[in-house]
């Protein structure tokens, strides 16, 4: 993890020229975050960067579109970032990318497997363990343990997309976990269990939108297809068939186009897996179009182009 | 022809208004037997397709869909049918991973002169969903609003 003293020299030296910068500021409690837009120097005080920084702060650049902003990126949220800019939903020249190197945040979800956080009284982050006083109780446990999949599986470290880099560059760390491991085992159950379960985990979703507002690609934000009249897509009906279809329009919304950062998951109130959408679009894209999304400004999203002779796919033969 | 044997399911089918409708037209014309399972929905291309029609017709209660185009060349709008492919064939993958039967989804090419071809796909497929039986619901008809619950006592099926 790069110094913070460093992250913030170099944001008082970027903030005259901009508008606003982004980053995290600490949030309610000792593990968790929020994020911060800073306007001034005093704002800078507040910046933090250490393992509880989880935000894609990329979900902020589609609105402040326009401003010159500056924002702080993870190897992860880059991606993001480039693949905004691809796409022309932020301008390129309006925007500052502060790199960062991250070998992995802390996930609120694993630690809420564990530990009572709600009483969260002290919490201590080691160099590879975690150690939480909550409710009472003093837990003890590994950084690999608590920390999301995603940085299990982590592949880019480093931000790949940025004008300025704090800290140094740092190798690809050992990969824990396959990127796909879930959806795998997910895809190892019968096709009737799989259909059974999203009844079930969708039946639980309260439509709150948490997901499509955490994303940093859903940028329709007001014309969303699911609130609008005309097509009408969507009721306002609350069954599980209309909150499930909802995900499909994320999902496919995404669809070669998602950097699976994990923000829909990871902002769900109710704990829905509703990633393994989007993971399985991610591998169906890598296996067609040998495509990954986010990793370069001028690649053309495989959906929104063709082959002639597509290489990948056998169409159906009758007779 | 087992697709007319035993009762009726829903099978949706989107066709290009340019070749499958004709193809379909073409295959009325000439008397063709064709089972009656098919709905069809007519598009100005599949370059129209939007995968949530697919999705929103199979969690809507539809046991099938088939969406037939140009062949790959002779779009009428030149590559609205390529797009489509793509479009399509990335839906068909992904429907296992929400518990659908990927059989359920099919898409093709069928022109306008195609009327014998378009015979033995509508067949073939209504067959391979009559094998697979009724799909299962998202909704029970049960937990339907009171209202549709209410239509279905004033009008029952």
């Amino acid at each position: 993890m790069a110094d913070v003293a460093a992250l913030r020299r170099t944001v008082l030296e970027i903030l005259p020229r901009v508008d606003l910068v982004i980053g995290w500021q600490r949030g309610p409690d000792a593990l968790r975050a929020a994020p911060l837009l800073m306007r001034n120097a005093a704002d800078v005080d507040r910046l933090i960067w250490d393992r509880t920084c989880v935000h894609n702060l990329a979900t902020f650049l589609p609105r402040e579109k326009g401003k010159k902003v500056a924002i702080i990126v993870k190897g992860c949220d880059s991606r993001s970032v480039i693949q905004l800019v691809q796409e022309g939903l932020v301008d390129r020249e309006d925007l500052t990318v502060i790199g960062l190197p991250c070998d992995g945040v802390v996930s609120q979800a694993k630690l809420r497997r564990a530990a009572d956080m709600d009483r969260l009284e002290s919490a201590e982050i080691g160099a590879d363990h975690v150690e939480i006083t909550a409710a009472g109780k003093t837990l003890r446990m590994a950084l690999d343990a608590v920390m999301p999949d995603k940085c299990l599986s982590c592949a880019y470290p480093n931000a790949l997309l940025f004008d300025r880099f704090v800290g140094d560059p740092m190798e690809p760390p050992q990969q824990r976990q396959d990127p796909y491991a879930r959806l795998d085992a997910f895809e190892a159950l019968p096709l009737e269990e799989r259909f059974d379960f999203w009844k079930r985990e969708m039946s639980r979703c309260i439509r709150c939108y948490a997901c499509r507002n955490a994303c940093p690609l859903c940028v329709c934000r007001d014309y969303c297809l699911a609130e609008s009249r005309q097509p009408h897509y969507q009721s306002q009906e609350s069954d599980v068939r209309e909150k499930w279809f909802f995900q499909l329009i994320h999902a496919t919304h995404l669809a070669g186009r998602c950097t699976e950062c994990g923000e829909c998951e990871r902002a769900c109130p109710m704990g829905i897996p509703v990633l393994l959408f989007k993971k399985k679009l991610g591998r169906i894209m890598t296996e067609l179009f040998q495509y990954e999304a986010g990793l370069d400004v001028s690649a053309t999203a495989p959906l929104l182009t063709f082959q002639a002779e597509e290489e990948n796919i056998v169409e159906k033969q009758w007779l | 022809m087992s697709g007319m044997a035993c009762s009726e399911l829903k099978i949706i089918g989107f066709l290009c208004n340019w070749c499958s409708y004709g193809g379909a037209d073409t295959a009325g014309v000439a008397r063709f037997r064709q089972p009656t399972d098919l709905r069809i929905i007519r598009l100005p291309c599949t370059g129209r397709m939007d995968p949530l029609f697919v999705l929103k017709a199979l969690l809507g209660g539809a046991d099938g869909v088939l969406v037939s185009g140009c062949h790959p060349f002779d779009c009428h709008y030149s590559s609205g049918n390529f797009m489509a492919r793509r479009r399509l064939e990335v839906l068909a993958r992904f429907l296992p991973v929400l518990g659908i039967d990927p059989r359920r989804f099919v898409y093709t090419w069928v022109s306008a002169a195609e009327g014998a071809k378009w015979q033995a796909v509508v067949t073939a497929f209504t067959e391979t969903i009559h094998e697979l039986g009724p799909a299962p619901r998202v909704l029970d008809p049960d937990d339907a609003p009171l209202r549709f619950k209410e239509g279905r006592e004033i009008w029952p099926t």
